[in-house]
This record gives C-alpha cells, structure tokens and sequence, in this order.
C-alpha cells in the first residue's frame, strides 16, 4: 500500500479557522479535512485536537464512530456498493466482484498502487434506481456489466470524476403519483408571508387545527412540539430539518430535497416563526452530500430575497437563518437526540430522554427536529389553513404521504397518497405482482403477508416513514430479513448492552441458519433475543432491531425451517470452514483441502 | 414523601430522585454496572432495567414517580439480567481463574449474584491486545465492558481525559489520549480517580499482585448486594 506522501498543513488549517476553530464543529472539520488525503492520519487527528482545545482521545473517538470517516488509507476512488436488499435483488454483489476482478482487487482492501479501494455499505436512497454505487461520495444508479465495464476502464485511465459521463450522476425523482404536495407549485416566501400575515399565535393555532403529525415514523403531532419549544423558558431557539434519511428503502426525503427544496426551507423558517428559533440546521446524511452544492444555492437565493436572515420580510425580529450539516454515514444519527450529539460534533449516541430536545437540545437550547417532509408539508397547511389540510386523510393522520416504492414492481418511485390508502391499490398502481410481502416502514418497520394487503396506510393501522419494499413470489424472505439484521447489526452504536451484542448475537445466528448449521434451538434463542432487543434497548435502533425477524418468524416461518439441518441442536463451529484461512495461504483447494472430502474417501 | 411501589413495598423519594437511587438509599438492591453514585447516570449497562408502570426503563435513569408500581426482582427481570450478564462475558475475553480482579470484579460479583451459569451465548473472541506501557499501569482491554467510568472520572473528576471510546456496535473500544495509542504516553498516574474506578479487570496497578489472597476479596465472604447496600447506607 503506497502511503501518500505528506501534504501541507496549510489546507488544514484554513478549514479550522473556516469553522472558528469550535469544537462543536468537530464532524464537520474531520469530513472535510478527510477531502485532504482522502482519509484521517493520526497526526491530522492530533493537529485538530489541538487546534479546537480538545481531547485527542474524543477526537479519535468522533472520527472512529462515522462509517465514512477513514483512519486509513482507502483508495483515490473510493466505491462503496449500496448495500439494501433491493440492490442485493438487482444484483449488486455480482457487479462488485466483476469490478474488483477487473480492477484487481478485493472487497475491503485497498489496491496495491492505492488506486482504487472497493466495498459496500447501508442504503444510499436509490432504491428506485438500483443497483447503485457511491464514488467519492457521487451517486451513481441503474448498475449493470456494462457501465461496470466503463467505470472500471475510467478508474484504470485515472479519469477524473468530472470528466466521467454526466448522464452517469444522472439522479431521476421518478415521481409516478403526486398529490396536494407534489403538485404544489408555491413561488418561494408565500407560505411565509401568509403565516406572518397570521402573527405568530394564529400561526400556530393553524398548525394546531392541521392535526399535522411527523413524517419520520414517530408520527408525534407537529404543533405539540412547536408549542413546547415554543413554551420553553430558553431565549436561543433551533429548527433542525432531519435528512438523514437513513431508513433502508427510504427515498423521499431525497427526492424532496432535489425538486422542492424552497419548501422544505421555506417550512424551516415557518416552524422558526412559531418557536422564535434564531437558529436552523439541515443535518444532511452523507449519503447524499452530492446535492449539498445545489442546497446551497438555494439558501442563498432565499437569502437574497430576504427570506431568510435578519427581519424576514420587512418583520422586525423575525431573524433566522440555516446552515447544512453533513453526517458521515451513520443510520443512528436519525434518531433525534443521536442528530442532536452528531450536530454538536459529537458520537451519535443517543441521550437520555427527559430532558426532551423541545427543551434542551442542541447545545442545551430548545430545539424542534422535524422530519423534510413534515416540514415541506407545512406550506399547504400556511397556505390553505389548517382545517383544510386536516380534511384529507383518516380520523388520526391527517393529509398525505410520500412512499418510496421499490422492489418487485413495474413502477418503482415516488407515489404520494392521503393518508388511508390500501396496500392493495398501491400495489395496483405501482405495476406489482405475485407479491408475497410488503415491507413498509424500512428495516425498522412491518413486513406484511398477502393476507393483510387490505390494511391501511395511517398512524393507527401501518405507520411509515416513507419506505415500501416489494417482494414478489420468487423471493426468499429469510434472506430479506437477514439482510436487515445485518444492517442493524452494523449501524449499532453500541452504547447499550442489549443492542451492541444482541445485534451482533442475532446477526449470528441468521449466518448459522444461513449456513445450514440451524436447529430448532437457535429459533428458541433468536425469540429471546428479539424479546430481550425490544424490551431493553436505550433507544428505538436496538427496539425495532429484531422486528424483521419477528414478522417473518410469524409470517413466513417455512423459510426459516427448511433452512433446520436437525431438529435439536446443532454447532454453530465448522472444522472446513476453520480451514480455508490455511487453503488460501497455501494456495490449494483441491478436493483433498477439504475436510468432508477427506473423510470420504477415508471410508 | 412521596413513595412508589417497588416489588410491592413503598420505596420513599425525593423529586428528581432516580428509581435505583431511591431504591438502595431504602435498602433494597437493584443491580448496576456503569452507575456510580458520584457521577450522573450514564444508562448503558442496561442491568438495572426494571418495568415501571408497566414500561422496561433503566431505574438509574429514570425519576421516580409517585404512585408507580414497579417490578423489579422479579424472574422476568432477573431472566434479562443475566442474559444480559452473559452477553458483557461473551463479547469480551473473561477467564476468572486467572484474572487479578477475581473476586473484586463486580462483573464477576453480578454473575454469582443472578445464578448464570453457563455464558449461553456464542464466545466473540476478540482481539484485544493489552498495552503495558504504563510504568505503574497495565491495561488489559479484554475485560472492558465500556461503563465509561474510567472516561468519566478521567475527564470530570481527574481533568485529563485520558480515556475514550471509539469505534461503533460491537468494534466499540476504549483508547487513551495519546497519538501513539499508548498509556505510557499520556498524563495518567495511579493516584488518578480513573486508576481505580474499574469495576472490572481493565485497569490494573503493577507491583505485587494477588496481595490480597483469594477468598479475602471484596465479594468472596458477602454478595455483592451485601456489598452494596453497606457501602451507600
């Protein structure tokens, strides 16, 4: 591995100057002095320690916890495989090993002249595009042998990714059904001038007769929220936009943030108007830093329209302004609380809740974080009224919703609905069948069987954050939900007992059972584990772990029975597995390496 | 006072005491690892979970409230707890035979304590080396159950921050603060609060060992909830 040579420190500490040298911005002083090497040197670590006053230690600890964060070299093109298992149905692992037999390398490793380093990791949102890939943190969908086949030949020649083919980092919204949101065509800071025209009483009282609850998944109502925040004793306010869409199959909130990104500011500034927030942040999931330039055009032409800033609309007082976070590559950042630690340049571990964010959050001071599209969604409610909005919907889900639709369908993309709709007619619409299940809600959400295909859509029958993952008849949902529990069992953080080795034990025995070493027992001790998940864990990660396990356990048992070799018990240890690390330093695996073989012909 | 319900007798507490605070101070045990009465609760054992008005909630971190019934050592409980015990044993490398804290090691305590015996789960093995560059310290990351105390009491109580933890899930580990990853080359000394804080086998003082035979330790002749409600009462 060809260690780059040492650069001037000089970039690094213009960006810390950049960032006032505050400690608080420690993630985003490590992700971009990353962009300097390519990855973290240890003195880079102990040369931003000292500059921003703190501990070494906690800086390595920050840099240690974000999975796009490198204390290593990886390569100058750095491709990482989404990794969900819409991608996995599409084929993604197969067009990975054809690109690192290409470029000569393996997964995880880097190549030996430091070229290029190969692996994959959680959900980018492309779902609807798969298979997709990231290189250095640009999106590219629609994989197949063919553009593998161009992209290895470009990183071969060492082609800049400016001169790569644009229509490679093409991204498509794929917006198949809109509804009141969608087809909203607002000129930017009318939904704002209609709530100051309101004051900021009436604003809220508006907010309160929408019923509008959060697009998250928690599905906690928006005006309850505000109100707190609002109520809180603190002078110094903040409006945090959540996009750190990390649910795997989740895509909305992307799609949001590329076409109506004036309304998901725009519902910034409307929440900062109700709470008197001074201060907004887009906490931006890494995954998606390729449409940080455009996002940030945008805010500075609402800045220039003087939407956002000092006296917002001639209305003195009324100052707010936003600034974007990047995560780095950290599903449990989009728990509440985690964000707020990852916001202050901390681990994403989630806090202990009391105190709530309404009343300390970010660096102490009353916070709301809504979701994008609960916040997009509260130009219809300024602009309509909120008896309006709470007219479409159900009794308790008032409105629309976005779905990310993806998986075994004709039409995968964007479909947005009011609130009620059918499982059933969405698969209609959607081109789907011979479905066997619907996975609503991401890994953490509910997997349903045919025979509940007439259940709604709503906070009170299935609740979703936006994800909707179809799989037909010829899929094998063991698989389906081994993939997640490996998912989870990467994104813990590990602050509780429970959830750092109960996902990793519950990891394990899926690959038993996927390795034809299952007994009946393991199925004993996968539902203790997934009670013991539930019931124990410090936040909602460690809680909604084993509800893919649980569903299909219930549901789709056969899949995980045929996968029984004996009905007791049966080793998870195997002698010719332990083998192969010998196989390959020797270069053999003939029939005689392997143990079973041997044994054979021995009888 | 205001009182609530613990396993059916009336626990009293002040506002803003915590369910495992009001608990011990009345004489009734409920167990913890990364708690600490000199530090604020930290939640991450997860051991002291207990159902409150039905609810499973960490005792250390939660304040009780008046009126609430909760259950505590009940066999639903203590069946988590030690599942929950024989997980910090397998994901570590714990052997006790040969382990300087055996017999003052509150892990170990614990273990006797809920009746676990077997580790049930699948051993992890990691890889752990120890680093013994301290001249008056040793570390021997196997036993590490990342309570944090050690982190705490560095930064709050010693002011150094010598200690912290890194890595995600189950790579989670400790570090010192030193660019050579070595505890040799940060401030520590053995008079720290944070040299003496490990409720395991982490942080161990070189010099003689085993000066206090076993079957003299801590919790050889008494439990560790004999041990516990003596030392808070």
């Amino acid at each position: 591995m060809s260690a780059l040579p040492p650069s001037p420190a000089a970039p690094l500490e213009a960006l810390l100057r950049r960032h006032g040298h505050d400690p608080s911005a420690l993630l985003q002083i490590l992700i971009e002095a990353q962009d300097i090497d390519g990855w973290l040197p240890a003195p880079t670590l102990t040369q931003i320690a000292a500059a921003i006053k703190l501990p070494r230690a906690r800086v390595e600890g920050v840099a240690g916890f974000y999975s796009f964060l490198y204390d290593r070299p990886v390569g100058r093109y750095r491709v990482l495989f989404s990794d969900n298992i819409t991608d996995r149905m599409l084929g993604n692992r197969a067009l990975m090993d054809a690109l690192c037999r290409k470029l000569w390398v393996e997964p995880d490793k880097v190549s030996e002249d430091g070229l290029v380093s190969i692996a994959t990791t959680s959900c980018t949102g492309l779902c609807d595009q798969g298979p997709a890939l990231l290189v250095n943190g640009r999106a590219i969908g629609q994989l197949n042998h063919r553009r593998i086949n161009e992209i290895a030949e470009l990183i071969r020649q060492q082609r800049p990714l400016e001169q790569w083919p644009t229509e490679y980092f093409q991204i498509d919204d794929n917006i198949r059904r809109r509804d009141a949101l969608l087809q909203l065509d607002m000129l930017p800071g009318a939904a704002l001038a209609a709530a100051v025209a309101r004051g900021r009483e009436g604003w809220l009282a508006e907010m309160q007769a929408s019923n509008l609850r959060g697009r998250g998944g928690a599905g906690f109502a928006t005006a309850v929220k505000w109100a707190s925040a609002r109520n809180a004793t603190e002078v110094r306010k903040v409006v945090v936009c959540n996009a750190d869409e990390g649910e795997p199959g989740t895509f909305k909130d992307r799609v949001l943030l590329n076409t109506c990104a004036d309304l998901v500011f725009e519902g910034m500034t409307l929440a900062a108007w109700a709470v008197g927030a001074d201060s907004g942040f887009l906490y931006l999931r890494g995954e998606y830093r390729y449409l940080r330039p455009q996002l940030e055009a945008v805010l500075a032409r609402r800045r220039a329209a003087g939407l956002l800033g000092k006296g917002i609309l001639g209305e003195a007082g009324f100052d707010f302004d936003i600034a974007i976070h990047l995560g780095a590559g950290a599903y449990v950042c989009g728990e509440e609380t985690a964000l707020l630690e990852s916001l202050e340049g901390k681990r994403g571990t989630p806090r202990i809740r009391p105190p709530f964010p309404v009343t300390h959050g970010y660096l102490g001071r009353p916070t709301v974080v809504n979701n994008v599209e609960t916040l997009a969604k509260t130009c219809l409610i300024a602009l309509e009224g909120g008896t309006a909005f709470a007219a479409t919907g159900t009794a308790q889900s008032a409105g629309t919703k976005l779905l990310s639709i993806s998986g075994d369908c004709a039409a995968p993309g964007i479909y947005e609905y009011p609130f009620g709709v059918s499982i059933a007619r969405i698969l209609e619409d959607c081109g789907a069948s011979d479905t066997q299940a619907v996975q609503v809600g991401g890994a953490a959400g509910i997997c349903l069987a045919a025979y509940e295909f007439q259940r709604r859509i709503a906070y009170e029958d299935v609740p979703t954050a936006g994800a909707f993952m179809i799989f037909d008849g010829s899929r094998d949902l063991f698989e389906v939900a081994r993939a997640f529990v490996h998912f989870f069992a990467h994104e813990s953080c590990g602050f509780c007992t429970p959830c750092r080795v109960g996902t990793a034990l519950l990891k394990g025995f899926m690959d038993k059972l996927n390795d034809g070493h299952g007994a009946k027992a393991d199925l004993a001790d996968i539902d203790w584990l997934d009670r013991l998940l539930k019931n124990a864990s410090h936040c909602g990660l460690g809680s909604a772990a084993p509800n893919p396990v649980i569903d299909t356990l219930q549901k789709f048992r056969p899949a995980y029975e045929r996968r029984l070799v004996s009905l007791d018990f049966e080793p998870a240890f195997d002698l010719d597995a332990a083998l192969a690390e010998a196989r390959q330093l020797t270069a053999r695996d003939d029939p005689g390496a392997h143990l079973q073989t041997h044994e054979e012909d021995g009888r | 006072m205001k009182q609530f319900l613990l396993d059916g007798q009336p626990v009293p507490f002040e506002d803003g005491q915590s369910i495992l605070e009001a608990a011990r101070q009345a004489g009734h045990y409920i167990p913890s690892l990364c708690w600490h009465k000199d530090f604020p609760a930290h939640g991450s054992c997860k051991l002291c979970i207990v159902k409150a008005a039905g609810r499973h909630v960490s005792a250390c971190a939660t304040p009780a409230k008046e009126g609430w019934e909760v259950e505590s050592a009940t066999p639903e409980m203590n069946g988590e707890r030690r599942a929950l015990l024989q997980m910090l044993f397998v994901e570590g490398n714990h052997f006790c035979p040969s382990c300087e804290k055996s017999g003052n090691c509150e892990l170990q305590a614990l273990g006797y304590e809920y009746e676990m015996l077997t580790s049930r789960f699948r051993h992890f093995y990691p890889d752990r080396p120890v680093d013994a560059s301290h001249p008056d310290v040793l570390l021997d990351f196997n036993r590490c159950i990342f309570c944090e105390l050690c982190v705490r009491a560095s930064r709050d109580v010693d002011g150094k921050a010598v200690f912290a933890l890194t890595g995600r899930g189950i790579n989670k580990h400790l570090v010192v603060n030193a660019e050579s990853g070595r505890l040799g080359d940060t401030d520590f000394s053995k008079n720290d609060l944070a040299a003496r804080i490990c409720p395991v086998g982490v942080i161990l003082h070189k010099g003689p060992g085993f000066a206090v035979p076993i079957g003299e330790r801590t919790y050889d002749g008494q439990t560790i909830r004999e041990q516990k409600l003596k030392e808070e009462s």
